[in-house]
């Protein structure tokens, strides 16, 4: 009897990673129409980085995780000038397929810089510690990604609501021609998304690397489940994510209970069920 | 003006007589192995592009999941064959007709999501469908069927392996059936429908185009076409496995061939192909053990670039090179 409750809480705790790994996913969409196919490689190359910041400097992945985000911030911006800028204009097909050819670039150039091999870093500072109440165990690192996922996902949500610039980001988003004749930039805004979303997905990236290995692939499964998670929860809806987030993990969690080789296929089949019915997603406006 | 005309038929037909020609002679002029293996696996990979570029380049309906229908061809020809002992052909057209009924099963539903939400959804279907096929033990689970070796001949689809000649004149024939099935319907009124679906849905719509209807005679011909593809493809390589034809990367292969070609134009899919499967082959030989991720970086390059620079892939950008090279032509000509 003690499996359900333990499968809620693991669910939870991974649920928020996946959250925090959608909202910078969320962000971009919201603000500029855009669904960055190569989101999930963008959490693989932050877990690169976390990796080397141990290997080669000896920093565990709980202190790099300012590296990794601010590394992956930088790769957010890159993007946005060099390809999605020259696209935002052009046809339809034309924005979905960038993103799509950088998701396997970046898994292409992964494969050929690092092998196919998984890394990991071993004994992380967060693994000394652990959680026990009752029946129920959350290891320190799932720990800390959850309540660092949610501290996060909230200092955006602060940031886009309380910030002058962050509601400058949100006119952009809601009308971008109204927002340039009231002196709004939408250019530079758009660049800060693509920064925040980068920072975020770096920072989960970090969190991630003190129970996770990495290799090329392991953007492909993040990935999806961050797709999954915006459109169940409302394309730029940061609420949205969050919840969708901690939905899918319970979900995913709890399947894997009862039919394991199902558990990630629940999340999709949950996601089909609720698009279906509802097109938007729980919170999502258009 | 019957000049004109003869012109037109000229310029639309000899380059598909000149190409077409080409590539009957090739198998039997080319005898290496590997080139032979090579043109069989673009024929296949620009048959289920041609069917793809239907829905996704004319209609703008990007399907990141078309390995649902080239899995669905491929299972249905591979079950058939092993357990009823039924000939490949039958079960190939099984296989399309199943892929339909799919198609149209999952248009109902998923065609009321619009451009990227439609793509993420069939990602999500493309997902569930890998793992029914992997934990299916009817279809062989993770390991798939292996195909009986028949006698061989045309009836049962199975050919001498040492010289694939056979092989590759099946394949011509049926990339050209799925090429003729595509141009034929999108020549008259559906192609232009779905033309103006692609274009602006609510603008189609108010113009009185069936649009829901026409997204899902496109579906259906494009899956149909697609698990034909698959069925061959089953019977080429004698094994059904489920990583080969109904994963992720199946259906991002078929995209990468009609966008890299040109999503949109017919000569798309065949172009793409060749570029790719040369691509893939070539880099695999290279890099002994496969997988060095360079032919990726090398695709994942050429997507960007298509993307950014010329939306109608490497047939648009050989289409601007000409223009650019008329407008350049030589000033003797037109000087008086």
């Amino acid at each position: 009897m003690g499996e359900i409750p333990q499968a809620l809480v693991s669910g939870l705790l991974i649920g928020a990673v996946y959250a925090l790994v959608a909202v910078g996913l969320t962000l971009v969409f919201g603000v500029m129409d855009i669904v960055n196919f190569a989101h999930g490689n963008f959490l693989m190359v932050g877990m690169y980085v976390s990796v080397f910041a141990f290997s080669q400097l000896g920093i565990d992945p709980l202190f790099s995780i300012p590296i990794a985000a601010l590394a992956v911030s930088m790769l957010g911006i890159a993007t946005y000038l060099a390809l999605i800028k020259p696209v935002l204009k052009g046809p339809v097909l034309s924005q979905i397929i960038v993103t799509f050819g950088l998701l396997i670039f970046l898994q292409g150039a992964a494969q050929f810089l690092f092998k196919a091999d998984s890394r990991g870093v071993p004994n992380p500072i967060l693994d000394t510690f652990k959680l026990q109440l009752g029946t129920v165990a959350a290891g320190g690192p799932q720990l800390a990604a959850a309540v660092g996922a949610v501290l996060f996902t909230a200092a955006i949500w602060l940031f886009l609501t309380r910030t002058e610039i962050g509601g400058a980001l949100s006119a952009v988003s809601q009308d971008p021609g109204a927002a340039q004749l009231m002196g709004i930039n939408p250019d530079r805004l758009h660049m800060l998304a693509w920064a925040i979303a980068g920072a975020s997905v770096g920072a989960a990236a970090g969190l991630l690397m003190s129970f996770f290995t990495v290799d090329p692939g392991a953007g492909g499964n993040f990935g999806l489940v961050a797709f999954v998670v915006v459109s169940l929860g409302g394309f730029g809806s940061l609420r949205g994510a969050l919840v969708a987030g901690l939905c899918l993990g319970v979900v995913q969690d709890m399947v894997g209970l009862y039919a394991p080789p199902y558990a990630f296929a629940a999340v999709f089949a949950l996601y089909l069920v609720v698009v279906l019915i509802r097109p938007q997603g729980l919170f999502g406006t258009r | 003006m019957e000049r004109a005309d003869r012109g037109l038929l000229v310029r639309r037909f000899l380059p598909v007589a000149v190409v077409g020609t080409l590539l009957l002679v090739y198998p039997f002029v080319v005898k290496d192995a590997f080139w032979q293996n090579l043109a069989i696996l673009a024929l296949i990979g620009a048959g289920a592009a041609a069917a793809w570029n239907l829905l996704g380049g004319f209609a703008g309906q990007v399907s990141f999941g078309h390995s649902i229908f080239f899995g669905i061809g491929a299972y249905t020809t591979g079950f058939l064959l092993v357990h009823h002992g039924t000939s490949p052909w039958l079960g190939m057209v099984a296989g399309a007709a199943l892929a339909a009924v799919a198609g149209i099963v999952i248009g109902f539903p998923v065609f009321r999501l619009r451009s990227h939400y439609f793509s993420i959804a069939t990602i999500a279907l493309q997902q569930l469908a890998f793992v029914i096929a992997l934990n299916s033990n009817a279809l062989g689970s993770a390991t798939g069927l292996q195909l009986p070796i028949k006698a061989e001949g045309l009836a049962n689809l199975q050919f001498s392996v040492r010289d694939a000649t056979d092989y590759h004149l099946v394949a011509l024939g049926l990339f050209g059936f799925c090429s003729l099935a595509v141009w034929l319907f999108l020549r008259g009124r559906p192609g232009s429908y779905l033309r103006a679906i692609r274009d602006d849905e609510e603008v189609a719509r108010a113009m009185g185009v069936p649009v829901r209807r026409y997204k899902l005679l496109a579906i259906a011909l494009s899956a149909a076409l697609t698990a034909l593809m698959g069925g061959f493809f089953a019977m080429y390589a004698l094994f059904v496995q489920p990583s080969a034809v109904i994963s992720l990367n199946r259906a991002i292969e078929i995209v990468l061939i009609a966008v890299l070609g040109g999503a949109g134009t017919l000569w798309g899919p065949l172009v793409g192909a060749w570029v790719l499967v040369f691509l893939e082959q070539e880099t695999r030989v290279s890099f002994a053990g496969g997988g060095s991720g360079l032919d990726f970086v090398i695709y994942g390059l050429l997507v960007m670039l298509i993307a950014v620079i010329e939306p109608s892939g490497l047939v648009g950008l050989a289409r601007r090179v000409r223009a650019r090279l008329a407008r350049w032509s030589p000033p003797g000509r037109t000087a008086p």
